[in-house]
Parts: C-alpha cells; structure tokens; sequence
C-alpha cells in the first residue's frame, strides 16, 4: 500500500487515476497510522514551498516522514514533493525542507540563459544520469516528460538520477538510497509516466 | 530542450464531441473519451476540452465526460467554456482538469485571473483572447466572439499575464476557418509582449502551417487546432514526424 501524503496543496486525481490505472494499491491520507502502516509513501504538492513546508512541519508529517524513510521505507517526492526532500528552499526567502536529499533549491532564473521562459512549462526528454536507479527499470533515456516549475534542486552529482536540457542541464530527478524524487509530473506524462510510477510501485 | 506542442481542441456538447470527425479504426468517433485516448496514443501533447453546453443538466454530463477522460488519459487536460467564477475553477478541477481556461469570465472579472493564481498557481490558469483586427489594431471580443469590448489585445494580455495567468491561447478570429495558416502578425505582437508560454489557435489548415508558425516565430510555444485534427486532415502522428524531419523540436512518443 502507497500512502499519499495529503495535506491540502495540490490537485491529486491524475495521481491517484495513474495509480489505480497500473494497478498500484494507494490510499490518499493524512493520517499518521496509515502513513506508518504503508510501505511506501509518494509526497505529492503544486504551488509555494514555503506555505507547503509549514503545512508539513505545523502537522508533525514532516517529523513522520523523516522518522518512517530512515528505516528505510521508500518515499518519492513528485514536483513540489521532490523539491520538500531536499535540506532547504530560496524560493522567496528561506525555508526548510525534509532533508533527506542534500542540496538547495533554487531558481530556474538564476542559472537559464536570456530568452527561456519560467516556467518550464512543456515536454522535455530525460537524460539518465543513473539507469540503474530503480524507479527507472523500464525507462530509456531520450523518453519525455512534462514538466511545471520555476525552481529547480540543486544537488550533488551522486544525488542526480536524471537531467532534463534547458539552456543547461537542469534537475529531473533525484535519489539517494530509499529516496527518490521527480521534478517533472509522471502522472501527466503519458505511458512514460506510468512505467515510473510502475517502477516505483514495485519497488 | 523543450519541445513545441501540438494541441487538439474538443468542443464537448451533452455527451458527444461537436464538429464531426472522420477517424479510421474508432467506433464512437464523438465520444470524448474514446477520442481523447485515440489522440493521446497519436501523440498529441495536451488536450483542451471546450464547454459548450449552456445548462446545468449539460454542465453535469460535461464535468462526468471529464472525470472519465482523466482517469484513462494521463496528459495534461485543460478545460475551458463558461468559467466565470473560483467556483467553476474548482468544480473542473475536481474532476481531473490540470488547467482551467478563462476567457469572457475575466473580461468581466479580471480578479478571477488573481484569485485563481493565488489559490491554484499560475500554471493552472490559462488566459484564453479571441481577437480581431479593428482599424489597425487587434481587439479582443468575448462572448464568443460576438461583442467587441474593444480592449487592446496586447494590453489585455500583458495585463493577465501580470494579474497571474500562467499562459495564453491566442484565437485569432481572422484567421478562424480560413485554414490558410496560422495568424503570424498577432501573435508575433502578442509573443514578444509577454514572458509566458503563447499557444497560436485559429487558421491551421495543413502541416506546413504549423512549420511556418514554428520557424517564423519561436517564442511561440504551441499550435492548437480542432476540425483539421478531428477530420483527420492532419494527422497528429505525421504532423510531428514532418515538424521533427524539419528541424522542430517535437515530443516523438
């Protein structure tokens, strides 16, 4: 069983229709006996991290989630979710994330080229850093993903499991031991998606 | 790199997609559902669906239409027709849209624009501008294209972008129908103005259009079409292979 984290940022029905679509049990919750009792947990979220990570913390989740994934348990952080793994955020001020990947999150503008629009709004292909990482068993490299963001996780290379080229190469995907981490939306993006959130689900 | 996308349009009507459509191999060819899937397998990069119900009965088998299109095609869905209010915002958007389109409800509630950003994020709220040469400049019409407001198209669009909208679709109403290409002149002018993501609408009548569009005008990130799609007069899967062959940037799926 998957428990998705909810706590009020975002829009989770293609999450939870991708999951259902590949047969993954998962069950959308707040409540902190079924996150214990899951054996996976996906932290979705859209919009601000600084209103995202004081939901997380004001709640106790943030102390849970960070307990539960140090045995071990798999988490993978979708969009916003992946950028809350990370030690702390620039996006309009300073906030703290989860601290469970190593690393800042930062603005697309201060690293694009002139002449890119932020966001990156739009399709672009993954380039696998690490194809050994699990969650992308059935992936290959050049395979597109959509993608929704202004900022972007800033990690060390050991840390990196996918770029995306945008002017630079820019963050995709994370992963260190039993976390993982996506920048782009594998609910949104088509088959490619699915064999992700696939991947992950058998984990 | 990112790539340009194509986007087909289904105006939704009590159940069935209106304009006909001419597709081998589909049973139903104006279910929603079936069509939404067959374009998707073609490779069609988002999806926008177009209310064009004006009842409370319609609206409910439109938002049923939705829930069951988002539960089979998982590419971005965006929703638009009679979105005044956060109300409807929500109400879409419970059912699997990923983004939400607004167009006279804004012209008459710019807020809506701010409101829904604040509460949604930008990348939900579309600000969608049927405009129309007016002496020499471009005027934005609503209602469906029938009241001219007389709001300058670009200044309106600058406007929304610094209200929140997270993108545009541009309808040029001069070049609606006339399938003799895609309206470069509005929306270069409208292009250069904003820093957010333009979809050009109106006008495309063979792939060589979308080429056009592409070359002519690269900040331009998106060609929207409907009757050719749903004719079968371009086809999805060739259009990208002839843009790819060319040198345009296209999602091969």
């Amino acid at each position: 069983m998957i428990a998705i984290i909810d706590y009020g940022v975002g829009n989770l029905f293609s999450l939870q229709a991708s999951l259902e679509k590949i047969g993954a049990a998962a069950v959308l919750t707040s409540d902190k006996s079924a996150i214990r009792a899951a054996d996976k947990i996906i932290l979705p979220g859209v919009g601000a991290f600084e209103d995202a990570s004081r939901r997380l913390f004001e709640s106790g989740l943030a102390e849970l989630i960070i307990s539960e994934t140090s045995s071990g348990k798999p988490i993978l952080g979708i969009c916003l979710g992946m950028q809350l793994l990370f030690d702390r955020s620039l996006e309009f001020g300073v906030h703290r994330g989860l601290g469970l990947i190593k690393g800042t999150v930062r603005p697309l503008s201060s690293i694009l080229p002139a002449g890119l629009k932020i966001p990156q709004m739009g399709w672009n292909a993954l380039s696998l850093n690490r194809p050994d990482c699990p969650i992308f068993k059935y992936s290959s490299d050049g395979e597109y993903v959509y993608f929704v963001h202004s900022f972007y996780g800033d990690c060390a290379d050991e840390s990196l499991a996918a770029v995306c080229e945008y002017g630079v190469p820019v963050t995709a995907s994370v992963w260190n031991g039993s976390i993982y981490g996506c920048q782009f939306h594998p609910e949104k993006s088509g088959e490619v998606g699915l064999k992700i959130l696939r991947a992950y689900s058998e984990l | 790199m990112i790539t340009k996308r194509i986007i087909p349009c289904l105006d939704v009507k009590a159940s069935r997609v209106v304009k006909g459509v001419n597709f081998m191999g589909l049973n139903d060819v104006s279910d929603p559902v079936s069509l939404a899937k067959y374009y998707s397998d073609c490779g069609a990069d988002e999806l926008v669906f177009y209310d064009i119900t004006a009842s409370a009965e319609g609206r409910r088998i439109f938002t049923d239409i939705l829930t069951e299109t988002a539960k089979n095609v998982f590419i971005p869905l965006t929703v638009g027709g009679g979105i005044s209010s956060l109300s409807d915002f929500d109400r879409v958007l419970k059912c699997g849209a990923d983004k939400v389109s607004v167009n006279s409800g804004a012209i008459d509630s710019p807020d809506i624009i701010e409101e829904a950003a604040r509460l949604y994020g930008s990348q939900c709220v579309v600000l969608s501008v049927d405009a129309k040469r007016v002496g020499d400049n471009f005027h934005v019409f609503k209602n469906g294209g029938r009241i001219d407001t007389g709001l300058d198209a670009v200044e309106w669009i600058k406007k929304g972008e610094g209200l929140g909208a997270g993108e545009i679709v541009l309808n040029s109403m001069d070049a609606d129908g006339v399938k003799t290409g895609f309206d470069l002149e509005m929306l270069d002018a409208v292009s250069n103005a904003v820093s957010i993501p333009v979809i050009a609408s109106g006008g495309a009548g063979s792939r060589e259009d979308f080429l056009k569009l592409f070359n002519t005008l690269p900040r331009v990130d998106a060609g929207l079409a409907a009757s050719v799609f749903h004719f079968g007069e371009i086809k999805i899967r060739e259009l990208k292979a002839y843009l790819a062959e060319n040198g345009v940037n296209v999602r091969i799926a």
